[in-house]
């Protein structure tokens, strides 16, 4: 039995339906637009409810990637469209330059020749790398990648001088790749609601209002400040946060549906902080704190913590308090149905997922919600959605979703379907 | 094993090493080497001069090649060359780019860890797969929604199928649901059919499945590629036993629902009118709700919904699905009658994700009260109506209802649990037990975020709510998916290889049976129960069960469990290879690091070039639980000044990918402090240090305190004997 599945998306749900896929016999494009997988999940600091690194899983999915011949990773990639039926797709893929061939051995002579500092994306612009860059030290493939958006080219060129490999060539042209397959998977994922367009919570008005993936990196051990918690504004040690569920979900404005994960990882991101610093406190304001299934008892543990404490109620304002540089959680305390004031060094909000296919999507054979998440396709289809494509899911979710996306798909590319 | 000479010895200069490490002295030196035919240098073996090793291998008709360059992390295509055995040496990450260039120490870790890599490929041979008479078949226990699932899904993969359940009728708990919740509530708010009507018409006339209902398994052994099911079908057969062979097993045996005894507080199980709300599917089922008490229509329900973290009435994993189930029947207690009310009470409504979508849309029924609080009474008049208090935490005071019917949300408990009363569904005839190890609060579920189907028995897959705690749409997924690691693990043990973590390794544990003494040790530890006993008491391997993690080999008090490219012997040499030389100031000390975690995380410290001690000799072990304490107690003996066991945290939340090998390293310490003690020998010179992948940037001050720990003990005193 032979079948091709194309995956897009190389974050935790792709790389899941990808080697599952491949696992079980069939042959699997994967297929990644940016310069390296991992996707959101190689950002995270842990998970919950274990609070282990991600990394650890991504090693071992690593592991199983580099031995298995069935699997070809494509980075720098998208799907620009997608016509046919199920078992017989044809895919148009566009292969962006990377600027940077197979010969690159990863040894790093590049760096320091590079003159062009840029907005380093892993770390959501906290920090900054050249322009030629490994993105981080987990990158699979490890291979740099150059920035176009930055890169001088031409005119500077010392990347190339420096390279002991060959392994640069800055007149890489775009590619159109044409695919055969029999199924597709689609785990484009997600990316954090834009913050800025919640008027009352002050994201990019004040520096130590910041979005929860942002502080998911500051608690990283391979974050801007090696996993210690400090107030951007002035570098200060943080001693309090407030954690804001909801900034952007559950709300007509912005995302109407819930974002599913943020409560727990406002809970986990909790723990963490007072595993940095046993001193610190957390305030986390909500309005349901969901908790579904087994994660209840993960969440009973978190604010047992005399620490941390839960709120129940709408922020509606955060001030700054002059002089102490201290921010100030105005809420609408359900319980005692008073106004409360918070002063803390720092806000994390709760911003939710909004699916990455929200815009910029392939031409051909998808169907999408109003939010631009990806629905099952009428039969018969052979295109499936996955993790965050399909829904606001966890982890534990989009690794199970993907293992089920493979095997449609693999059932999709047999075409033994029996019609009774 | 004596030199073949039929080993090549690549030593590579690019990406640093070359201005780190004099290569040429290096080489030189191997030169002499019994074992080697060739040794050679180049800027970047990586690049076209991988063809120089291929040809050696052809021309020379090389068995090994040991190849001292980057990381065994990355170029592993590159440096596969079929049927030739490689050895990765890590002078890469692990040395220049983690230690000073041009200083003798990292010259002589460089000599050491080239004459580990030699010695290592000295110890490996190649694996014969394991093979046996083999079926590409799929049993499915339980016949709910998840089974189903699995049945067809594999059936249209192209496997052969047999699903049993234990009840006349397929269905499982779904056939007693009067309604679900719309599937796609990003879509519709439409209350659905269940869809099992379509999914067992699908199931039962797929020509590739074979479905058996009043059917249980009596008993389970064999391993993937050959299961041994017994069969007890009471209904089909005279003698009701039959045996049928499954290449996996998928357990999909449900949940059933059940209410903690506080529910009693609600009248549950006293008042005629308090019912459960699978009660209320049943009611629904009859056409319109009546109350039990006297079969009037009722007008006014109060649904209980009992969610999230604030309600300690809750059971730990209730919240999965009850607020959904009260919002449903909410709804249909509305369409059935639109001058019937209902009050929801409830305190954090749990509807993560698109079920949001839902309950807005009930906000906006008329006839549904929503009240955020917390019922303190319910009690029964005269004429069966029934009083409920309710302290509404929005409004801060109490409301008195009075309605016909009071439903209260059960939650789910796996038919796994420990005490369901029932009989455990699959009935494993395993030395370890009949029943297959549970994770948190008694499903069958893994205790890995990232791989939702490792469980510890391989081959046997569990789906739908024995699994996880979900709903109609989720358990359809999961059967799906543990349909394809039924029959992933089907194809993988074709081939006689492995699944996961270590996907598509051939080799598995051979015993030298003449020196075994049936202790059973390796049986009780193996995390996967991949071993049983023969009549003699000694072990019998389950080559399929197996996941090569080498706990065995670790456990053995005797040592005579290896595998053809790891053992015992293998990792004697490769710390034998190391020299010790008798200057006081050049401790050695021999680090066993975890390939999973530890091993990546001491070659991150390279990535970002931070430096760590060069009196280190790094040695990866396929799991700590692997390390034999023979292996820690000879290199203590031979002169090491200390040894560190580098790898996962253990305990409740563990991280070690084969489940217990932290742990039972721990056990295994007492052994080797016991003989630290007989050569009166400092217990501090071996030392477990737990740590994870992402610790690069903690282990150089954790090994450095290691190294200063030892370091205040003076030199070893066995160094020289």
């Amino acid at each position: 039995m032979s079948d091709t599945i194309l995956v897009l998306g190389g974050g935790i749900a792709g790389i899941t339906a990808a080697l599952e896929a491949a696992e079980a016999g069939a042959k699997v494009y994967l297929v990644e637009k940016n310069p390296h997988l991992g996707g959101r999940v190689a950002q995270l600091a842990r998970y919950f409810p274990k609070l282990c690194p991600p990394t650890c899983g991504l090693e071992i999915n690593y592991r199983r990637l580099r031995d298995n011949p069935n699997i070809e990773v494509l980075t720098t990639t998208e799907l620009t469209a997608l016509q046919g039926s199920p078992g017989d797709y044809k895919a148009t893929l566009a292969r962006h330059p990377r600027y940077v061939n197979d010969r690159c051995t990863a040894c790093g002579a590049c760096v320091d020749p590079c003159p062009v500092e840029r907005p380093n994306p892993f770390d959501y612009g906290m920090t900054t790398t050249k322009t030629i860059s490994l993105g981080h030290e987990m990158a699979y493939p490890m291979k740099y990648a150059i920035d176009e958006s930055t890169c001088l080219f031409d005119s500077c060129a010392k990347c190339v001088q420096a390279c002991p490999y060959d392994a640069i060539d800055l007149h890489m042209q775009q590619e159109i790749l044409e695919l055969t397959v029999g199924a597709v998977v689609i785990a484009t994922g997600w990316k954090p609601y834009d913050a800025g367009t919640i008027a009352n919570l002050a994201f990019g008005h004040f520096p130590d209002v910041v979005t929860n993936v942002m502080f998911e990196r500051m608690l990283a051990s391979n974050g801007p400040s090696g996993g210690i918690v400090i107030r951007p504004s002035d570098g200060k040690a943080v001693e309090s946060v407030a954690f804001i569920q909801c900034a952007g979900s559950r709300d007509r404005l912005y995302l109407s549906y819930c974002s599913s994960i943020c409560c727990l990882a406002s809970l986990k991101e909790a723990s963490l902080l007072l595993e940095r610093n046993p001193q610190a406190s957390a305030y986390i304001f909500y309005i349901d704190l969901r908790t579904p299934g087994t994660y209840q008892s993960f969440a009973s543990k978190v604010l047992d913590h005399p620490r941390i404490s839960a709120i129940k109620g709408k922020v509606a304002d955060i001030l700054l308090e002059p002089g102490s540089g201290q921010l100030v959680v105005v809420a609408d305390d359900m319980v005692s149905g008073a106004m409360s004031h918070t002063s803390v060094d720092l806000v994390v909000l709760a911003t939710g997922m909004e699916p990455s296919l929200a815009e910029g999507r392939p031409q051909g054979e998808m169907d999408f919600d109003p939010y631009g998440f990806v629905l099952q396709g009428s039969d018969p289809s052979g295109v499936f959605a996955a993790g965050c494509a399909r829904a606001p899911v966890d982890v534990a979710t989009a690794t199970l979703d993907g293992t089920a996306a493979a095997m449609s798909a693999i059932r999709a590319s047999r075409q033994m379907v029996v019609v009774p | 094993m004596s030199p073949t000479k039929r080993t090549g010895l690549y030593l590579c200069k690019g990406c640093g090493i070359g201005e780190c490490v004099d290569i040429d002295s290096l080489a030189e030196l191997s030169e002499g080497t019994d074992e080697l035919a060739v040794v050679r240098t180049s800027s970047a073996f990586c690049l076209e001069d991988a063809k120089l090793i291929a040809s050696d291998i052809d021309s020379d008709g090389l068995k090994a090649v040991v190849i001292a360059a980057c990381s065994p992390r990355v170029n592993r295509q590159v440096f596969n060359f079929g049927t030739a055995k490689v050895e990765r040496v890590n002078l890469r990450e692990q040395v220049a780019w983690s230690h000073r260039p041009g200083e003798e120490a990292t010259q002589e870790l460089a000599a050491d860890l080239v004459r580990m890599g030699i010695a290592a490929s000295q110890h490996a041979s190649q694996a014969t797969p394991f093979t046996q008479d083999h079926e590409r078949t799929v049993l499915v226990v339980g016949a709910g929604p998840a089974g189903l699932e699995a049945a067809v899904a594999s059936a249209e993969a192209g496997y052969e199928v047999t699903v049993i359940d234990r009840e006349p009728q397929p269905g499982g708990l779904l056939a007693k649901l009067y309604r679900c919740w719309p599937s796609q509530p990003n879509l519709s708010s439409a209350l659905e059919d269940s869809g099992l009507g379509v999914l067992v018409d699908k199931a039962s006339s797929h020509p590739r499945i074979t479905m058996l209902t009043s059917t249980t398994v009596e008993a389970l052994s064999g391993e993937p590629g050959r299961f041994i099911a017994t069969l007890s079908s009471a209904a089909n057969e005279p003698g009701g036993h039959r045996q049928i062979i499954a290449g996996a097993v998928v357990m999909a045996t449900g949940a059933k629902p059940v209410a903690p005894e506080s529910f009693a507080n609600y009248g549950l199980g006293t008042l005629d009118n308090v019912i459960t709300s699978l009660e209320m599917e049943e009611l629904a089922l009859q056409g319109a709700i009546r109350r039990p008490s006297d079969g009037r229509e009722a007008l006014r329900v109060a649904i209980l919904a009992c969610d999230g973290p604030n309600d300690e009435r809750n059971l730990a994993y209730g919240g999965n699905v009850t607020s959904m189930v009260a919002l449903k029947q909410a709804v249909y207690v509305h369409k059935s009658n639109p001058d019937a009310q209902v009050f929801l009470v409830y305190k954090d409504m749990q509807t993560p994700g698109f079920d949001e979508l839902y309950y807005r849309f009930v906000q906006h029924e008329r006839s549904i009260f929503l009240v955020r609080g917390s019922v303190s009474s319910v009690t029964e008049q005269s004429d069966g109506t029934l009083g409920v208090t309710v302290r509404d935490s929005v409004l801060a005071t109490d409301l008195s209802l009075e309605v016909d019917l009071v439903v209260v949300d059960v939650a789910m408990e796996p038919t796994s649990a420990p005490d369901t009363g029932e009989s455990v569904p699959l009935h494993l005839n395993y030395l370890q037990g009949d029943s297959v190890p549970l994770g948190r609060e008694g499903f069958v579920d893994s205790n890995f975020v990232c791989f939702p189907f490792e469980t510890r028995r391989t081959g046997i897959y569990a789906a739908g709510t024995v699994h996880r705690s979900q709903d109609v749409a989720a358990s359809r997924r999961d059967g799906e998916a543990a349909a394809l690691k039924a029959v992933q693990v089907v194809e993988r043990a074709a081939h006689g290889e492995a699944v996961h973590p270590r996907v598509g390794e051939v080799g598995y544990p051979e015993f030298f049976m003449q020196k075994c003494t049936a202790c059973g040790r390796c049986t009780q530890e193996c995390p996967f129960g991949a071993l049983e006993l023969d009549d003699a008491r000694h072990p019998v391997i389950n080559p399929n069960r197996c996941r090569r993690c080498g706990i065995c080999m670790g456990a053995c008090p005797v040592q005579v469990i290896s595998f053809p490219d790891y053992s015992v012997d293998m990792l004697s040499a490769m710390q034998k290879a190391v020299e010790l030389p008798e200057d006081e100031d050049k401790p050695r000390l021999l680090v066993l690091a975890c390939e999973n975690d530890a091993y990546p995380a001491i070659d991150m410290m390279g990535i970002n070039r931070l430096e760590y001690s060069a009196h280190l000799r790094v040695l990866p072990v396929r799991c700590l639980g692997s390390v034999n304490a023979i292996t820690v107690t000879d290199a203590i003996q031979r002169g090491f000044d200390g040894v560190a066991l580098l790898g996962c945290k253990s305990g409740e939340d563990y991280q070690c990918h084969f489940i217990q090998g932290s742990e039972l390293l721990a056990t295994r310490m007492d052994n080797v402090r016991e003989t630290l003690g007989r050569l009166a020998l400092e217990e501090d010179r071996v030392q477990v240090l737990e740590t994870s992948i992402a610790d690069a940037r903690r282990l150089p001050e954790m090994l450095g305190e290691f190294a200063e720990s030892v370091a205040e003990l003076g030199p070893n005193p066995m160094k020289g004997f």
